[in-house]
């Protein structure tokens, strides 16, 4: 159902939010570099990358934090220069959630609404409505101090959302959560923002998080973007090697373009004998240029029988590791160069007669179509 | 083995009692001893009262201790008026305190963090130089032809001297002064705790700068206001040293009357009979704020 969303790909789409060549120095450091992008209505958007890649500072611009040193923001067509966070639309979880510890949960809650001069009975209805989307309802009268985690991080979301604020901004929501809460806790931020409507940024540097919720995905190195898409096509297609290794995991091969064949791209390596061919008719490439091939390691297959004498990109190695994970096995297999490659296979039946084992020789390929040409 | 548990046992028992041991050696027995004194007759002798305490008459000695001194003190509405005055000057001071210390704690609080050390060695500094001799110090500021009148005839400002030394204006200047690290120390300590993210995520909700100092920094600092503003109006109740300097004759303090009685009038029984009622004024602040501290505590787990 939500998959037919996608406002980015129509030309006629207003965005809701706007950063338009936006930039912020602090002293002599860069943390936004001319950095421009559209937000839609609607929208779950995900600002992922590194610790200091400006993604943080990207966010408090919008909350009204801090002002660009160059460049606009605008939300709904109206410029935000000048105006105070006070008066934005907009609302923020904060990463340490920010709970005024002397409130109790509902007074937390109700802190928004009551600046707006809300009458006290549409406060309290607010309010009800605010502890039961986020389960808290026996909790109300509790102070910050007497909840857990999990449950503060509901009462910061609960307090945020209670203004309806056209934008919710989100900073690294879930980092204070452990494992399983987080799991449980994305799938919750999702079904919330499709039952509210809401646009959604959420700043992150968990590329798990943001492959889950996110309809896009902003990829952000040193104060630039460095690619927008979707979840699929950041993995799929990533645009760098930065985005390739920083976004799940992978191998890459080093070599250079030898040429191209029925639109085909051979590529010589150290890692094989044969050149390599690869499935990546986007890319423009010249003749001797450098390049790096990127492999997910879900995409390799690896054998201990020879593969048929026309099969394509076949790498020789023998197994230098064996990771169970249960549902997926890591087998890494370290080339005749000293390369590691990592390749994975879903543990698809329980039992398995004579698998590969430590040491042996084997054989690790993959399709021309499942790996990427990154021009280095 | 033997003798070591011996003495740790001794040091266990004995580490818990060093404060008790203190309050009762300097501040019971003296107590005890004023109490008594308080409760006897002014006599010209040596000591200036009797009776005096003798192991062959206690009966005797009993029997001479009354609580005239202080009938005396709730008939001569002086001591009445004193007392009052001086609750009043120790209040303002301590609003005055509140107003003058709690922009400079803030200030520190939001310095970057390398300087703030330095500020607060800067609020002690005052400390290096005996608080006599800065008290004396503001005489000579003060008076008719101190310095702070040369300094805004200067600037023409006013025409005439000022004429505040020897007024309560005076007295309330000494106070906040001299007390003024009492204050800023304590709001420093709770300022200086709070998370910055607190005030944003209240802009963030939509409260404007004022009205989030009033509803998020103000209440976070009350353990810090009271503990700033009970250890200034306390001392200043009782002080005797700036309303001497500063206040003239006029400033009725019950510190300044606790002083004439002993070395003025030499009468030692009423004197210690003021210091008990001095102690009885402070007990209640003291007794309000354990209170306090108390239920805090036992709200916030």
């Amino acid at each position: 159902m939500r998959r037919a969303f996608a406002p980015w790909s129509n030309p006629d789409a207003k965005p809701l939010i706007r950063f338009d060549n936006v930039t912020k120095r602090f002293g002599d450091a860069m943390a936004v570099d001319h950095l421009s992008l559209n937000i839609f209505e609607g929208e779950f958007f995900c600002l992922l990358g590194p610790s200091g890649c400006g993604k943080t500072t990207l966010m408090r611009m919008l909350a009204g934090f801090e002002t660009p040193s160059e460049g606009m923001i605008s939300l709904a067509g109206q410029s935000l220069a000048g105006v105070p966070p006070y008066r934005r639309p907009v609302n923020m979880m904060f990463q340490s959630y920010a709970l005024f510890p002397h409130m109790s949960v509902e007074k937390n809650i109700a802190f928004g609404l009551k600046q707006d001069g809300m009458p006290k009975d549409q406060i309290a209805e607010r309010v009800g409505e605010m502890l039961r989307l986020v389960q808290l309802e026996k909790l109300a009268r509790r102070y910050p101090s007497q909840l857990s985690g999990g449950q503060r991080q509901r009462v910061a979301l609960a307090r945020a959302l209670a203004k309806k604020p056209k934008v919710l901004l989100l900073d690294e929501p879930l980092g204070a959560l452990d494992k399983k809460l987080r799991e449980e806790t994305q799938f919750e931020l999702m079904d919330i923002q499709h039952e509210l409507h809401m646009t959604f940024v959420v700043v992150t540097h968990d590329q798990e998080e943001a492959m889950t919720m996110a309809d896009r995905i902003a990829v952000m190195d040193h104060g630039r973007i460095v690619q927008v898409a979707t979840p699929g096509e950041i993995y799929e297609q990533p645009k760098t090697r930065f985005i390739a290794e920083f976004v799940g995991d992978v191998n890459i091969l080093e070599g250079h373009v030898q040429g191209q064949e029925n639109g085909l791209w051979r590529v010589k390596t150290a890692s094989a004998d044969v050149p390599l061919t690869i499935d990546d008719p986007d890319e423009v490439l010249h003749s001797g240029q450098a390049v790096a091939i990127a492999v997910r390691p879900e995409k390799m297959v690896i054998q201990r029988d020879p593969p048929g004498p026309n099969a394509l990109n076949v790498l020789t190695g023998e197994v230098w590791d064996i990771g169970y994970l249960g549902d997926w096995t890591v087998y890494r297999v370290r080339l005749a160069t000293g390369e590691i490659l990592r390749v994975t296979r879903a543990n698809a039946s329980r039992f398995v007669e004579n698998p590969i084992d430590w040491d042996e020789q084997v054989y690790v390929t993959f399709a021309p179509d499942a790996a990427v040409i990154l021009a280095e | 083995m033997m003798e070591r548990s011996f003495t740790r046992r001794l040091t266990a028992g004995l580490v818990p009692a060093v404060p008790y041991l203190w309050l009762g050696l300097f501040f019971l027995v003296p107590f005890l001893i004023v109490l008594k004194i308080s409760l006897s007759d002014p006599a010209v002798a040596q000591p200036p009262y009797k009776p005096v305490f003798e192991w062959s008459d206690i009966a005797g000695f009993l029997s001479g201790l009354d609580l005239e001194n202080f009938e005396l003190l709730t008939q001569d509405d002086l001591y009445f008026r004193a007392t009052l005055s001086s609750v009043r000057i120790a209040a303002i001071s301590t609003l005055l305190l509140l107003l003058v210390g709690f922009p400079i704690a803030y200030g520190m609080a939001r310095a970057p963090e390398r300087y703030r050390s330095l500020l607060v060695a800067l609020v002690i500094l005052p400390f290096w130089t005996s608080f006599l001799i800065r008290i004396y110090a503001w005489v000579a500021i003060l008076k008719p032809e101190g310095l702070l009148t040369q300094a805004l005839m200067g600037i023409g400002l006013i025409s005439e001297p000022l004429d505040i030394l020897n007024t309560e204006t005076a007295v309330y200047i000494g106070i906040v002064y001299a007390y003024l690290p009492f204050m800023v120390l304590p709001l420093y300590a709770t300022l200086e705790k709070m998370d910055d993210a607190l005030l944003e995520a209240a802009l963030d909700l939509g409260s404007t700068p004022w009205r989030s100092f009033w509803t998020i920094t103000v209440p976070l600092a009350m353990p810090g206001i009271i503990a700033g503003s009970l250890l200034c109006f306390i001392p200043a109740v009782g002080e005797f040293v700036i309303p001497d300097l500063l206040g003239g004759s006029e400033t009725l303090m019950i510190g300044r009357q606790l002083w004439s009685e002993f070395f003025s009038n030499r009468d030692w029984p009423l004197a210690s009979a003021v210091a008990i009622l001095l102690l009885i004024i402070l007990v209640v602040p003291i007794v309000i704020y354990r209170d306090v501290e108390a239920r805090r505590l036992e709200a916030r787990p």
